[in-house]
C-alpha cells in the first residue's frame, strides 16, 4: 500500500535550540522558526495556507487548552487550526492525513519547547501516571526508564558501555551542528561515571532539555513541483500505542516503535528497511532507548544495535548514520516538538544542507519520536529527495 | 475572511455506529472506565469489535479537570487503542465535534478502513470545582493576574448580544426551557425536565448578570463514542450509514478582548467550508435538522446565526414561534443539549453528532424528530470564544 496521493516537505525554519531563552516568549520562538519557513518555501500564510497543525500539552505550556494561544504569532486567523496533544510527527501524521483527502494542498505543523519555564519538570511529568495505581507511588517518573534499560539489557546482552557509545556518538556529532547546544567530546568512561539517576542509567545518559520551535511547510506533490527545486518527499507515516499500564507493558521490547516502523514502512512501500533507508534520526531521550528504537524498527536485530554503536557502525562515517544531528542527547529534548527535531534534521541531509555534517549521498531518511516516560506511544516518518 | 474553496466531497465516509454512558453529575467511574463504557457501547451498535478497528481518535479537553497530563496517553488502552494507531486531537470545546472531523480525515486519507472515535470528559474530579481548572486558560501575562472566571467572559459575550439586537433575558431563556424539556425524553440525560418554565430559568440565582443559573450547562462526566468507515465497510456493516457530508473548523485570534464578541465570525467561516463541501448552497431549506453548542442558552441562538440559519438578531424570534422546537420547522438540540443532556466538554460535542446519527437513521425513540429527516448538522465552539467546529451529515 502506498500513499493515495503525494505529499512533500517544502519549507522548513527553526528557532533555538538552546538551554535557556530569556529573551524570547513561547510566541516569539514560534513566530521565528514560522516566518523562516514561510520564506523557504516562498509561501505567504495569509494567502496559501489551507490549514494549521500545532502540537502541545497542556501540562508542558502551564496553560489550560494551549490551542487557544497558537494562531496569531503564526499568521493562521479565521483558518482551520487544530492542536495535537501528542509527539510532534503525531502532528505531522494528521497534517499528511488531511492533505492526502485531497482537500487541502498546503498545511503548517508547529511545534516548540519552552522547557526552561518549567522549573520542576518531573513534577509535572509524575502527573502522566495512572492517578489511582501509580501516582500514589511517589517515585521519580525517571524510575520508568531505569527499569525499562535493565529489563533491555537484560533481555538483549546489550552492554551498558554499548549504551554509554551512544553518549559520546551523539555528543560529538552535535558539536558539528550550529542547531546542538550540548555538543562534547566524552569518552565511554566519562559516561559510565557520571552521578547515577536510576540504576543503571547515569545523568550522561539523560537527554537534557532545550527550548526552541520548528515549523514544517507541507504541500501535495502538484503544489510542491509549483514551490520548490527541491521536495522532500513523505513516502509514509505510522504511529503506534502499546498499553500504557506499567503492570502489564513488555518492558524489554518497545512493541510501539515496531508497530509505528511496520505502518510507517508499509505506507512506503519498503521492504526491508535497513537496505532501503540510508540513515536515521530516532529517540535518544535515554541512551539505550536509541538501541531499543532501531532494534524495534527492524533496522538490527535483537542485541546488535548496541555492538553495531560501538564498533562505530552508527557514527556519521559509519554504515549506517545515527542521529547525525546529535539526537535529543546533543541537541537537548525539545518536549513536544523532539520528533520534529528529528525530521528537521532528515530535511537537511535529504537537501544537502546539512553542512560539515553532511552525510553524502544520502536519499532516504527515517525519524522516529517517542512520547517520554510514562508513555508508550511512538510515531515515525519515511522521507526521501 | 474565509478564503479556502472546499471542493464538493466525494470521499465517501460514513458514522456507522455510536454509544454514549449516561452524563451524570458525578460518575463513580474512572475516566478509564467511562471511555471504555461508550467505545464498548458504539462497537457493540453495529456488530463490530476491535479487531474491525484500524486507528483511535481521542478527544478530551483540559487535562486539568483529571490532573493527568498526556490523558490520551492514560486513556489510549480503555478506548481501544492498545497496538494501534492513537492521535488526539485539541481545539477546546469544540473537540467533541471536531474528534468527528479527525475521524473523517483519517478515513479520507485512505490510510484507514475503520476508526474508533472516543470523547470523554470527567470534570468532577476537580475539587473544589471544575470551574477552578478554567481559571488556568487565560493568557498568563495580561489576563490571569486579574484572575477572571470563564462565566464572566461568557457574560461579557451575552451583553454584547444583547445589547446589538436589543433583546431581553426573557427571549433567551426559552431556548433553556426548550433544551431541557428535550432532554426529558433522553435516556442518557442529566438535567432533562418537562415541566421547567421561562419564569423558573429568570428566578434562578444570578452568576455573572445577565447569566442566571438556568442560562448555563451542568458540570457533567460522561463519554461518547462513534465507529467511522470507509464506504465499503459502511455498506457492509449497515443498511443505514450516515454519510459525512461536509467538515469545517476555524480559528480566532486568543485576544478576544479585540474582537466584536456579538457575532461568531469562526462559526461562520467553518460553517462554509462544511457547506462547500457538502455542496450546500441554501442552508435553511437543506439542513433539516441542527445541534449548535448550547453551554449556555444564548450560544444556541448566537451559533444559528453563525451557522448563517438564521439572520443576524433573528435567531430569538424563530425560537420564541417554535420553529427551533422538536416539531417544528428546524428542529434545533432536539436531543437536550448541553442545558439538558448535560456537558462533559469534549463527549457533549461528540453527543452532538451522535444525536444527528441517530436521529437521521430514525433511531432516536422518544425525541424523533417528526418528517424523516435527511440532512442534519452538528456544531461545537470552544477556546476563547474562538473557534467553531462544523460537521454535516446526510442519509
Amino acid at each position: 500500500m502506498s500513499l493515495k496521493r503525494r505529499v512533500a516537505i517544502v519549507g522548513a525554519g527553526w528557532s533555538g535550540f538552546r538551554s535557556i531563552s530569556p529573551d524570547l516568549s513561547y510566541k516569539e520562538l514560534m513566530y521565528d522558526a514560522a516566518v523562516q519557513a514561510y520564506e523557504d518555501a516562498g509561501i505567504d500564510p495569509r494567502r496559501d495556507v489551507d490549514s494549521f497543525v500545532t502540537v502541545g500539552e497542556d501540562y508542558n505550556e502551564g496553560t489550560s487548552i494551549f490551542d487557544e494561544y497558537v494562531p496569531d504569532q503564526l499568521g493562521a486567523l479565521h483558518r482551520p487550526v487544530q492542536t495535537i496533544t501528542g509527539e510532534g510527527i503525531h502532528g505531522l501524521a494528521a497534517a499528511v492525513m488531511q492533505i492526502l483527502t485531497g482537500q487541502f494542498d498546503i498545511i503548517v505543523v508547529e511545534g516548540h519547547s519552552k522547557a526552561s519555564n518549567i522549573l520542576t519538570l518531573p513534577y509535572i511529568l509524575a502527573f502522566a501516571f495512572d492517578p489511582v495505581f501509580n501516582r500514589p507511588l511517589g517515585v521519580h517518573p525517571t524510575f520508568v526508564a531505569g527499569m525499562e534499560m535493565l529489563r533491555y539489557l537484560a533481555e538483549t546482552a546489550t552492554t551498558h558501555e554499548e549504551c554509554a557509545a551512544v553518549v559520546a556518538k551523539n555528543r560529538n556529532n552535535a558539536l558539528s551542528n550550529p542547531l546542538a547546544g550540548f555538543g562534547a567530546v566524552l569518552s565511554i568512561d566519562d559516561v559510565l561515571t557520571s552521578e547515577p539517576i536510576a540504576e543503571p542509567l547515569t545523568q550522561l545518559e539523560c537527554a537534557s532539555h532545550s527550548d526552541g520551535a520548528i515549523v514544517l511547510v507541507l504541500a501535495s506533490g502538484e503544489t510542491a513541483a509549483t514551490l520548490t527545486d527541491q521536495p522532500i518527499w513523505v513516502r509514509g507515516v505510522g504511529w503506534a500505542n502499546d498499553t500504557f499500564r506499567l503492570e502489564s507493558r513488555p518492558w524489554g521490547d518497545a512493541r510501539y516503535a515496531r508497530a509505528a516502523g511496520e505502518m510507517a514502512f508499509r505506507t512506503a512501500d519498503i521492504k526491508s528497511p535497513r537496505q532501503e533507508i540510508d540513515f536515521a534520526e530516532i529517540d535518544d531521550t535515554f541512551a539505550y532507548k536509541e538501541l531499543q528504537h532501531m532494534e524495534a524498527l527492524g533496522l538490527f536485530p535483537p542485541g546488535v544495535a548496541g555492538e553495531w554503536t560501538l564498533a562505530g557502525g552508527t557514527e556519521r562515517t559509519g554504515e549506517f548514520p545515527v542521529n547525525p544531528s546529535g539526537g535529543a542527547l546533543g541537541q537537548g529534548h525539545l518536549l513536544d516538538a523532539t520528533g520534529l527535531a528529528r525530521v528537521l534534521e532528515v530535511v537537511l541531509q535529504l537537501r544537502g544542507e546539512a553542512g560539515q555534517r553532511q552525510i553524502d549521498g544520502a536519499e532516504v531518511g527515517l525519524a522516529f519520536g517517542w512520547r517520554g516516560v510514562p508513555t508508550t506511544g511512538g510515531a515515525a516518518v519515511v522521507l526521501s529527495s | 475572511m474565509y478564503v479556502k474553496r472546499m471542493k464538493r466531497s466525494n470521499q465517501r465516509v460514513a458514522v456507522v455506529g455510536a454509544g454514549m454512558t449516561k452524563f451524570v453529575r458525578r460518575a463513580q467511574e474512572t475516566s478509564k472506565e467511562l471511555s471504555w463504557e461508550a467505545a464498548h457501547l458504539a462497537l457493540a451498535s453495529c456488530d463490530l469489535t476491535l479487531d474491525d478497528i484500524d486507528a483511535v481518535v481521542i478527544g478530551t479537553a483540559p487535562d486539568a479537570f483529571d490532573g493527568v497530563h498526556m490523558k490520551s496517553e492514560y486513556l489510549s488502552d480503555s478506548c481501544g487503542g492498545w497496538g494501534k494507531p492513537v492521535i488526539r486531537g485539541y481545539v477546546g470545546g469544540g473537540t467533541g465535534v471536531f474528534a468527528a472531523i479527525q475521524g473523517w480525515y483519517h478515513v479520507a486519507s485512505g490510510l484507514f478502513d475503520t476508526v474508533l472515535v472516543v470523547c470523554e470528559e470527567k470534570m468532577s474530579s476537580c475539587q473544589p470545582h471544575p470551574q477552578a481548572a478554567f481559571l488556568t486558560i487565560f493568557d498568563h501575562t495580561t489576563e490571569r493576574p486579574l484572575k477572571p472566571n470563564l462565566l464572566w467572559i461568557f457574560a461579557l459575550e451575552m451583553n454584547a448580544y444583547m445589547h446589538r439586537y436589543g433583546l431581553s433575558k426573557r427571549d433567551i431563556a426559552t431556548v433553556s426551557v426548550k433544551n431541557k424539556r428535550n432532554a426529558a425524553l433522553h435516556p442518557a440525560a442529566l438535567l432533562g425536565d418537562p415541566d421547567i418554565t421561562v419564569e423558573d430559568v429568570l428566578d434562578s440565582p444570578v452568576l455573572a448578570w445577565p447569566v442566571q443559573r438556568l442560562d448555563v450547562s451542568p458540570v457533567t462526566d460522561g463519554a461518547v463514542a462513534l465507529v467511522i468507515s470507509a464506504s465499503h465497510v459502511a455498506r457492509r456493516v449497515t443498511d443505514k450509514p450516515v454519510w459525512i457530508e461536509g467538515v469545517g473548523w476555524n480559528l480566532d485570534t486568543a485576544y478576544w478582548t479585540n474582537r466584536d464578541l456579538s457575532y461568531p465570525v469562526y462559526v461562520e467561516e467553518a460553517a462554509r467550508m462544511a457547506y462547500d463541501m457538502a455542496g450546500i448552497t441554501e442552508p435553511r431549506k437543506e439542513i433539516h435538522i441542527a445541534e449548535p453548542y448550547d453551554p449556555f442558552d444564548y450560544k444556541e441562538l448566537h451559533h444559528l446565526e453563525g451557522l448563517m440559519l438564521f439572520d443576524k438578531g433573528e435567531a430569538p424570534k424563530a425560537a420564541a414561534d417554535g420553529v427551533t422546537q422538536r416539531d417544528g420547522d428546524l428542529p434545533v438540540c432536539p436531543s437536550g443539549g448541553l442545558l439538558g443532556v448535560g456537558n462533559p466538554i469534549a463527549a457533549a460535542g461528540l453527543m452532538k453528532v451522535g444525536e444527528i446519527f441517530w436521529q437521521l437513521r430514525g433511531e432516536a425513540g422518544a425525541r424523533q424528530v417528526p418528517g424523516n429527516p435527511r440532512r442534519g448538522l452538528a456544531q461545537a465552539w470552544g477556546d476563547l470564544m474562538q473557534v467553531g467546529t462544523v460537521i454535516v451529515m446526510g442519509v
